[in-house]
């Protein structure tokens, strides 16, 4: 990067830009970094110096019905969200790729936009939706907006993958006789499955972390672990919270590298497509 | 008339599909959160839950009246029991929010003290709004102190909303406190409580939930807050060298009322009476520091802990009642007054 | 494609059918199932998005009060001037339909509505209310309830009813933009006490330019570090940009306080290092609401920067550092301009979320950065004034729609990248 021949100028710019890049590094991993070690802080404080290791903020966490309550919650709806999104997401890609025809790009812009609709407005307006009809505070009514809401991600990925899928392939299963649907599951799915899964986790994550929506929807039976959070986070930031944020920390390092192997995937799949 | 048999029918559908899990066999109760609830649930929905079978599922709001009109319009209530203050359980009560209470089932009303039993509402303790300082050093002793910021410098805490802060303006523009109620209800009195609250404005830091001042001075966020008695007590006795100041404080009762519509009428009556015992609110009064509204309980009450109570008789003569009828009738203007202020320059 | 491939005399297929009639034909066909494949998420988007997504916009302009409950005094009324008093008939039309919504216990939400506009008009109805009806029937309804209270006798009572008497008024649309209705029917500036909107919405612009601008100015050199690094060590740095990016919103949140209140980690350290005497007030204010929204919204912008920048060959730069240009001049003459699309997406996207937040505010803010969301979930939460909630949230729509156009129209809402 930095030539032998540089000079001092360029030299002053090259170190102020790689100190400038660091920080910035720096701040987006900061957060993260310190709120870690204070899960297992000893201590009833958030703050450092830590006093000695504990687990009881797990054992808190883990004890605790409210928690627990809610972390069930968020798994039931955020399956059942991401089930959902990921079936009529990947139906409408495949729609949406297969075919020209007019005001496409239009159809395409209002499919996503719940992605870009302030989710206070989605919240409200679904609620005022719901509520007459009975639906506010259930599971249905949350699981169906979440759906929503994370149906933009598998759009946005799988259109991606098809983009760079050989049709022919399609064609080749059509002309040896299969009937479109096996096509699909046999040739089309397999293919661009790691579209499909890196979809369904940005719906899965879109869910997990959404709590304005949850917010007006759901009532305290339905109350999900963000919207735990944001009550917990209001009230008291507690070392219950930081484990609890720990536990989700090493739920997205677990997500992140998935996704990442799965890039990896989807790219080698491509490549020996070609 | 075709659309809303239509939204009938598709109502009765997803009611019977079971999509919508009923909340029969629990009781969902709302209350004041933090510290508060983690008392509540020790003193009253732990022995109930085991001494019933029915499941309590706790929930936390910030008092205000509007939450407890949602959770009644929706379908089902979303709510059975709530914790209120007096004028939204006044309010709420004549605004048909609420179930009337059979005291019959609840007890021997005479042997409440005088003010915790109403048509809506049974009364769980009295509590009072104080300030809180840091036990160290010199530190603000009045409401005029409080407002002193060259004296003290440093951000204040006060709850959001109109209600106690207009009173303590008042106070510490030098009004009597029991002049208070007289000049609040006129436009002069409000302007002046306005005016004041204007004046502390830039070093106010806005409190919501009930834990947060105590939080904020531990870490030095501010230097003095209004504060529910019962979490500053409970935050001394957790390590936090903070002070209680009793002088012109205000108290009132916070009440158990139940939803109107609430499919749980039954189980909701029996957990008030079985949180209305003298050993439960002894226990609670002995967690939290709030008085009992049971005569019986007071005497049960650890003796180490009742110089802390507001009831106690040397803290009581240094506060005022809030007045009731007062924010009942003036609530909702003020509020709303309170807001535009908040949201303005 | 092999079927654009056009032929020059009419090719007949096996059937005999012309070949161009033919493809047509399976053209359709294929179309007509793409389309049979989007349906189910249309249908889907349409029930539990855009329908609530309507009726919301709708709602900001119903005024159901009046004229569902007074139904004969709303037509009645229209036949009066709004000068003096109203004639007889609209007097016995009001005490009819007052006499049903006592009866049918509908007055609350006609009172608090009355209420708003006129203080004091709740008392007055519930007490026409309940002294009906009037026995012995009088002469003139219209002295009977002037001498059951004189405000009948004041046509500002009346040009109340008048003014609502329609289904729908433009009352919480003017109220967010700090006008309203006057006596007259003139639309005026509101008064000074309640006109706080339009500074709301001034905010909200200047807080998402704000933080759009700094993502902007932290994220351009991180995502030329990642364009430009050898494949190993940017894909370690992408983890980096990519892990708070997957880190729920609260976590970060709860994170941003522990570091950055007066007893925080912050705060702490620079005292402990001498730097500071007094501890920054960092947090519960504007500073802390931008620093944990530029956290939240730069990986929007890095991607969209990062993925243009990666299509652009290094060799330009050098051609015209070797062409004698200086590495500044050649960077900012060749390379940026080539960054320029990604800006535009980048800074669009982060725009546009921006004017919509309303966790990181409500929770790291004062009641002075409270961008206009917060007073959506305000007027819904906690005062439950559907008019104002939804008059505010359309038109932060509406100008959410417009940046959204705007943004497919530029950058092509598929061309959006994720990861």
């Amino acid at each position: 990067m930095l030539q032998p021949y540089a000079t001092p100028v360029e030299r002053i710019w090259y170190w102020a830009f790689r100190i400038l890049c660091t920080l910035v590094v720096l701040f987006l991993i900061l957060p993260i970094l310190v709120i870690v070690p204070l899960s297992f802080n000893g201590g009833s404080f958030l703050v450092y110096p830590l006093q000695g290791f504990s687990l009881r903020w797990y054992q808190d966490f883990f004890t605790s019905a409210e928690w627990m309550r809610s972390l069930k919650n968020s798994m039931i709806v955020a399956p059942a969200a991401t089930l959902v999104a990921m079936t009529l997401g990947t139906m409408a890609a495949v729609g949406l790729t297969r075919a020209e025809f007019r005001f496409k790009s239009l159809l395409m812009s209002t499919l996503i936009s719940p992605m870009v609709v302030p989710v206070v407005i989605v919240g409200v307006a679904t609620y005022l939706f719901f509520a007459p009809l009975g639906m506010s505070n259930s599971y249905l009514s949350l699981i169906l907006v979440h759906a929503a809401l994370g149906v933009p991600f598998v759009i946005i990925t799988v259109t991606a993958t098809l983009q760079s899928f050989n049709r022919n392939l399609t064609r080749a299963a059509a002309s040896l006789g299969a009937d479109p649907l096996t096509t699909f599951f046999k040739v089309t799915l397999p293919l661009i499955a790691p579209g499909v899964i890196s979809g369904a986790l940005f719906a899965f994550a879109t869910s997990f972390d959404e709590v304005v929506v949850t917010l007006f929807l759901a009532g305290p039976q339905q109350a999900t672990l963000p919207r735990q959070m944001f009550g917990g986070i209001r009230e008291n930031i507690s070392p219950t919270i930081a484990a609890v944020a720990t536990i989700l920390i090493a739920f997205s390092v677990v997500m992140l590298l998935t996704l990442e192997w799965l890039r990896g995937r989807s790219e080698k799949l491509r490549t020996t497509a070609e | 008339m075709r659309s809303r048999l239509t939204r009938q029918a598709l109502t009765a559908a997803l009611v019977f599909s079971g999509l919508q899990l009923a909340s029969a066999g629990s009781l969902t109760i709302v209350s004041f959160g933090g510290a508060n609830q983690e008392a509540q649930a020790k003193a009253f929905y732990t022995p109930f839950q085991s001494a019933s079978g029915t499941q309590v599922i706790p929930a936390d709001y910030n008092g205000d009246i509007a939450q407890v009109k949602q959770a009644k319009d929706t379908h089902v209530p979303a709510w059975d029991i709530v914790e209120v203050e007096s004028p939204e359980l006044l309010r709420g009560c004549e605004e048909g929010l609420y179930e009337k209470l059979s005291w019959s089932r609840l007890g021997n009303a005479s042997s409440f003290v005088p003010g915790a039993v109403s048509h809506c509402g049974a009364g769980i303790f009295v509590w009072s709004t104080v300030m809180a300082v840091k036990n160290q050093g010199v530190q603000p002793s009045s409401w005029s102190e409080f407002w002193d910021v060259s004296k003290f410098p440093g951000k204040r805490g006060l709850r959001k909303g109109a209600k106690y802060n207009l009173e303590f303006a008042l106070m510490a523009d030098g009004v009597k406190p029991t002049d208070v109620y007289r000049l609040l209800p006129t436009p002069e009195g409000q302007n002046r409580a306005f005016k004041k609250l204007q004046q502390l404005r830039p070093y106010i830091q806005w409190w919501e939930a009930g834990d947060q001042p105590q939080q904020w001075l531990q870490s030095g966020q501010v230097v003095a807050s209004t504060a529910y008695n019962g979490r500053v007590s409970l935050a001394r006795r957790k390590g936090s060298p903070l002070k209680t100041v009793w002088r012109d404080s205000i108290y009132d009762f916070d009440s158990w009322a139940i939803i109107k519509g609430s499919p749980n009428k039954d189980a909701a009556l029996k957990f008030i009476e079985a949180s209305l015992k003298p050993g439960r609110q002894a226990a609670f009064a002995e967690m939290m520091t709030y008085g009992p509204t049971q005569y019986d309980a007071v005497s049960l009450v650890n003796k180490k802990i009742q110089g802390d109570l507001p009831t106690s008789p040397e803290n009581m003569v240094q506060g005022i009642p809030l007045d009731v009828v007062f924010w009942a009738l003036y609530g909702d203007k003020l509020e709303k007054r309170f807001s535009s202020w908040l949201a303005g320059k | 494609m092999t079927t654009s491939a056009a032929p020059q005399a009419p090719i007949l297929t096996v059937d005999g059918v012309p070949l161009k009639t033919q493809l047509h034909r399976a053209e359709r066909m294929n179309r007509i199932k793409s389309l049979a494949l989007i349906a189910p998420l249309a249908i889907f988007l349409i029930l539990v998005f855009i329908v609530p997504l309507v009726a919301m916009l709708k709602k900001s302009v119903d005024n159901p009060e009046v004229h569902d409950t007074l139904p004969k005094t709303s037509a009645a009324i229209s036949h009066w001037d709004g000068k003096g008093l109203p004639a007889e008939d609209v007097y016995q039309s009001l005490i009819a339909d007052l006499q049903v919504a006592y009866d049918n216990q509908t007055m609350g939400d006609l009172g608090k509505r009355l209420n708003t506009e006129l203080p004091g008009y709740r008392s007055l109805i519930n007490k026409t209310a309940r002294a009906l009806p009037f026995d012995p029937k009088p002469a003139s309804v219209k002295a009977a309830m002037t001498e059951l209270d004189e405000r009948w006798g004041d046509p500002t009572y009346w040009q109340v009813i008048r003014r609502n008497a329609s289904a729908y008024t433009p009352y919480y649309l003017l109220a967010s933009l700090d006008h309203r209705i006057d006596e007259q029917g003139q639309i005026v500036a509101a008064e000074p006490e309640q006109a706080i909107y339009l500074d709301v919405f001034a905010r909200t612009l200047w807080m998402s330019f704000v933080v759009t601008i700094l993502c902007l100015v932290f994220s351009y050199p991180v995502a030329y570090l990642l364009a430009t690094l050898p494949t190993r060590k940017s894909n370690l740095l992408m983890i980096c940009v990519l892990l708070p990016f997957w880190t729920s919103v609260l976590v970060r949140v709860a994170a941003w306080i522990v570091l950055l209140q007066s007893g925080g980690i912050i705060n702490s350290t620079l005292i402990h290092l001498g730097i500071i005497d007094q501890p920054l007030q960092l947090v519960f204010n504007r500073t802390g609401v931008y620093i944990s929204m530029v956290h939240i919204l730069m990986p929007f912008m890095i991607l969209p920067i990062y993925s243009v920048m990666k299509g652009i060959s290094p060799s330009y730069l050098r051609a015209a550092i070797s062409l004698g240009s200086h590495p500044f001049a050649a960077f900012w003459q060749v390379y940026f301009p080539q960054t320029v699309a990604g800006v535009a997406a980048g800074g669009l996207l982060v725009f546009i979320m921006s004017i919509g937040y309303y966790i990181t505010p409500a929770l790291l803010g004062s009641p002075n950065d409270q961008m206009v969301s917060y007073f959506v979930a305000f007027y819904t939460n906690t005062t439950i004034n559907w008019g104002m909630a939804t008059a505010l949230g359309g038109l932060l729509f509406g100008a959410t729609l417009i940046l959204y156009i705007v943004y497919s129209w530029l950058v092509g809402a598929n061309r959006l990248r994720l990861g």
